[in-house]
């Protein structure tokens, strides 16, 4: 530590700052009440220079530490809460926010709700306007519980719908819920932002409501507005919508497009590579290829065996075809420097020949087209596929050796 | 203002008061006879101090509260500091006489210059200010009483205010104001002969009589003191009597937030004196406690050092003659002499020795050091008591040394981390912001009641009672990290039936000094320059005196100089090894 020996009031406060993170950092909770308890004298200071004052550290700081502690409780974190908010104007909305949080992490719903809609009739001169996103938050934040309590009426709902009965009661409540529920997430989403679970929900209410055009205009404002962050999500969402929907091949596959743009390593690839592969238009075979070759640079798709099973079809039916081995050899191309290593060591053949045959299968074919029938991979996956005499691996050294000149121009 | 009869030459009330303690006729400038004595027993001990009447309408004191000027403040911290000093064991002498004599005789010399002169403003009741009969006036300086009554619109409070924050650069200029009478005076810039008093020119006061009496206690444990609570300076105020409402600018000049700077109050206290144009403080002689042979066997102690290199500090603080008695002792306004800073000196004065024996360049003294273990582990128990102690081994010394020296540092670092600056009694700056002040007092104590207790089982230790040595070793532990008998046979040698030291070889921490007076200080200290012991050890007397390492090196070098002059007078290259 410093021999520090100019010591004032700003400096104390500063080592005992650190010292409080250090205890947080190794979870020491009574040590960090200790040095906490030294720093809150700072409030009576004037920081009114600093970035972060010492309402807000204390704020935080105290959050972590009664979260923590073994010996706090639920109520003497709601009591700290409740003293924060009257700390800092400011930041009001955003306390209680962080308070309905905390008590719906501690499973406290109704009181996460009771907070929460007290928070939303908080008014306070110009503050008002200036906490207008927080407050927005709150209101979608609050909106959410109103769909989970929609939900939980719904399911009532077709529960008794089974079991023959009807109820209006329930079926009221309801409607007052999602109509409570669908006004607040309508708003939030309209702002620029990250809103998956938002838009989940108020989506899910439109379908089930059957208004499926606002539906698909609020995904595809989600997915598609320049203004909103990229998210990989949105698309997902919108895509599961349409294939709800029952949309055609080619809007499902331009819903898509974006995804492998943005996260090639999707897990709807192959749902993607399926789709392009039947496509009757050649670009969209071609770029089926792309796409399954793309997921499988990817070191969590490496013993995926589906996806090896996409890529193997397409391959050995464009070796049968033999018409546009360019596709492959241009995928090829820019993969043949580490491919091999990657996915085609004699340590991996003889592993996932042990774990999972179906995937040395798909891989020791693919491996046999683009590297040829002499490539580690392929020569012992086969020869053990022989030996354990498995028909689908002597047809598969038959069709490799048959067709080796093609994938020899291949491998070229 | 009691005063309520007729002016002999224009018939009005109109009454303010001179310097001189004369009432004086606002209107048309006559001057009376009458003088006013305040003798207000609630503060003062019998002291006769001349008030300036303001002839300002007051802040309603309605709240019980009385008119207090910021001296009297002053004076009761003064007063509290010197009681707690007595409660420490000095004699009672420093407070009533020593200690009394010195600010009254600052209170003169400074009223006499005390005024406030605003930039640009006529000074209108120039003619009528006569200086204090009390102390003789310099014919040469402009009677600078400055009536306060300058601002003759009634003389409110406001265009007070509104000047010293302007000046000050206070925010809430209207509604700043003090509790004090003239708070805000206080804090306009006064021009360097007045020497305005500040919070840690009471520890110079206190360090002056301390002087003064040959007190065995030094600056650098004054300050300990301050910093461990035993003598009052943080919120000292809140022993002020309930009447002397402290608010506003009164804060600013009692409310300290941060501890006193030894070179701070050194300087201040050596500029006081000038000041009140003391005479030659007592002699220091031999046999005073603050005398270098003296302290060096202390700090030898709490080092943990041989009790033998005191022969060697001896010798050393002889050569080079810094055990003269008028080296010592401080004469006022001999701006020739190097100001002695009595502490600093003696722990500078056994890291030369250190250096003399152990040369400190990061390879001797582990050599040395070697070579004692080797001695001493052939030795038996026997003949080391015999022959005066084991081999004193340098790396022994420094691992046990160290191990402590790095607890006590720690243990230091988080008390500073967790020190409460705040007291009880809440202070404001204006009555506007007193319900918020208060408010928030009562927040932070729920939250320090809420978080105490979960701090668990860790009790707020008690002040521990005031100790002269930081760190004690005791030669009963048989573990033998207690090093005062150890021998320092290993590192000397007999030469012409002297004893000198092995080591022939010494480095100097720098070829020339600074000019001090120009940067400050005579060498300038960076601690990748030095080897590492030099630098243990320079850590370790700046751990015991709480001052940065660069001031005991300047003593150092000082030292040093003294100690080579003739050789240095030989030009050498820089960083030469002498032989000695």
């Amino acid at each position: 530590c410093s021999n520090e020996h100019k010591l004032n009031f700003r400096k104390s406060k500063e080592a005992c700052l650190s010292y409080i993170q250090d205890a947080l950092l190794q979870k020491q909770w009574k040590r960090a009440a200790e040095f906490l308890t030294c720093y809150v004298e700072s409030l009576e200071k004037d920081y009114s220079r600093e970035h972060i004052g010492p309402s807000e550290m204390i704020w935080r700081i105290g959050s972590e530490i009664l979260w923590h502690h073994s010996q706090s409780s639920m109520k003497e974190f709601n009591c700290f809460m409740e003293q924060m908010k009257t700390l800092g104007v400011k930041r009001y909305l955003k306390v209680c926010l962080e308070h309905a949080f905390h008590l719906l992490c501690n499973g406290q719903i109704d009181e996460a709700y009771q907070h929460l809609s007290l928070a939303e009739s908080w008014r306070f001169g110009e503050q008002t306007a200036i906490q207008d996103k927080e407050m927005k938050l709150i209101q979608a934040y609050r909106g959410l519980l109103d769909y989970c309590s929609w939900s939980k009426q719904k399911n009532i709902l077709l529960e008794h719908g089974e079991d023959g009965f009807s109820d209006l009661a329930v079926e009221q409540e309801m409607h007052g819920y999602f109509r409570k529920a669908a006004v607040n997430l309508k708003e939030i989403i309209k702002i620029p932002g990250v809103w998956d679970i938002f838009v989940k929900c108020y989506v899910d209410l439109l379908e089930f409501y059957g208004d499926h055009n606002e539906a698909r205009q609020v995904l595809n404002e989600y997915a598609y507005n320049s203004k909103f962050p990229a998210n990989p999500n949105a698309h997902v969402y919108l895509y599961q919508f349409l294939k709800r929907q029952g949309e055609s091949k080619k809007s499902l596959i331009s819903a898509l497009k974006i995804l492998h743009d943005i996260v090639p390593s999707h897990e709807l690839m192959i749902d993607f590579n399926t789709m392009l592969q039947k496509s009757k238009k050649r670009k969209k075979r071609q770029l089926g290829l792309e796409v399954i070759f793309a997921a499988l640079d990817y070191a969590g798709w490496k013993e995926n065996a589906k996806a090896w099973s996409c890529l193997a079809r397409q391959v050995k039916q464009t070796v049968i075809s033999e018409k546009h081995l360019d596709w492959i050899k241009q995928e090829w191309n820019s993969r043949k420097d580490w491919w091999p290593a990657f996915h085609f060591s004699r340590y991996l053949a003889k592993r996932n020949w042990q774990e999972n045959k179906s995937l040395s299968y798909e891989k020791a074919l693919v491996a046999g087209i683009l590297l040829g029938k002499d490539c580690k991979y392929f020569k012992y996956v086969s020869h053990q596929g022989c030996k354990a005499q498995l028909k689908r691996f002597r047809m598969l050294k038959k069709f490799v050796n048959r067709h080796n000149a093609v994938c020899l121009r291949i491998s070229g | 203002r009691d005063f309520n009869e007729r002016c002999a030459q224009c018939s009005e009330v109109n009454w303010g008061l001179t310097d001189g303690g004369r009432y004086y006729c606002r209107s048309c400038h006559n001057v009376t006879e009458r003088t006013r004595e305040v003798v207000n027993t609630d503060f003062m001990t019998n002291s006769r101090v001349q008030t300036i009447s303001k002839g300002l309408k007051q802040q309603e004191k309605n709240d019980g509260g009385c008119e207090w000027y910021i001296c009297e403040g002053f004076q009761l911290v003064l007063k509290k500091q010197v009681e707690a000093l007595e409660a420490l064991g000095v004699c009672p002498q420093m407070k009533d006489e020593i200690l009394c004599n010195f600010w009254r005789c600052y209170l003169q010399k400074s009223k006499q210059a005390y005024c406030k002169r605003p930039a640009g403003e006529t000074v209108k009741t120039l003619s009528v200010c006569e200086s204090s009969t009390d102390v003789d006036s310099d014919p040469e300086r402009p009677s600078l009483l400055h009536l306060l009554s300058l601002s003759e619109s009634e003389g409110d409070l406001q265009t007070d205010c509104s000047f010293a924050s302007s000046v000050s650069k206070v925010s809430e200029s209207t509604s700043v104001y003090s509790g004090s009478v003239d708070g805000s005076l206080y804090l306009v810039e006064n021009q360097k002969e007045k020497l305005r008093m500040t919070m840690p020119m009471t520890l110079s006061f206190c360090y002056m009589a301390l002087l003064w009496v040959r007190e065995p206690i030094t600056l650098s444990e004054l300050l300990r003191f301050v910093v461990e609570g035993h003598i009052p300076y943080l919120n000292v105020f809140q022993h002020f009597p309930e009447k002397m409402k402290l608010c506003g600018l009164d804060l600013k000049i009692f409310c300290v937030e941060s501890w006193p700077v030894y070179e701070e109050v050194f300087n201040k206290m050596h500029e006081l004196a000038a000041f009140l144009d003391l005479p030659r403080f007592p002699d220091i002689t031999e046999s005073c406690f603050l005398h270098p042979d003296m302290l060096c066997m202390k700090y030898l102690m709490e080092a943990n050092l041989p009790d033998e290199l005191h022969n060697w500090t001896c010798r050393v603080v002889k050569k080079i003659g810094i055990g003269e008695v008028d080296f010592l002792t401080l004469t006022p306004g001999n701006k020739s002499t190097r100001k002695v800073k009595y502490d600093v000196l003696a722990a500078a004065v056994i890291v030369v020795v250190l250096k003399l024996l152990f040369l400190l360049d990061d390879h001797y003294e582990w050599l040395l050091s070697e070579f004692a273990e080797e001695r001493n582990k052939n030795n038996t128990e026997v003949c080391t008591f015999y022959s005066g102690g084991p081999y004193f081994e340098f790396k022994k010394w420094y691992e046990v040394v160290k191990h402590s020296l790095d607890l006590e540092q720690k243990k230091l670092d988080e008390e500073r981390a967790k020190y409460l600056w705040r007291c009880e009694k809440p202070l404001f700056y204006s009555v506007k912001n007193k319900s918020k002040v208060l408010k928030r007092r009562q927040m932070v104590m729920n939250l320090q009641n809420q978080f105490g207790k979960l701090s668990g089982s860790v009790q707020r230790a008690e002040k521990p009672n005031p100790s002269s040595f930081q760190l004690s070793w005791s030669e009963e532990k048989t573990n033998g990290s207690c090093f005062h008998g150890h021998s320092l046979k290993g590192v000397l040698q007999a030469k012409r039936g002297l004893l000198t030291a092995m080591n022939p070889d010494y480095w100097l921490c720098t070829v020339k000094l600074c000019n001090e007076n120009l940067c400050g200080h005579l060498a300038h200290y960076r601690e990748v320059e030095f080897p590492q012991s030099y630098h243990f050890v320079l850590g370790l007397f700046s751990f015991l005196l709480r001052i940065q390492p660069s001031y005991i090196h300047d003593e150092v070098c000082m030292i040093e100089h003294k100690l080579f002059d003739k050789k240095l007078c030989k030009k050498l290259k820089y960083n030469t090894v002498l032989r000695k």
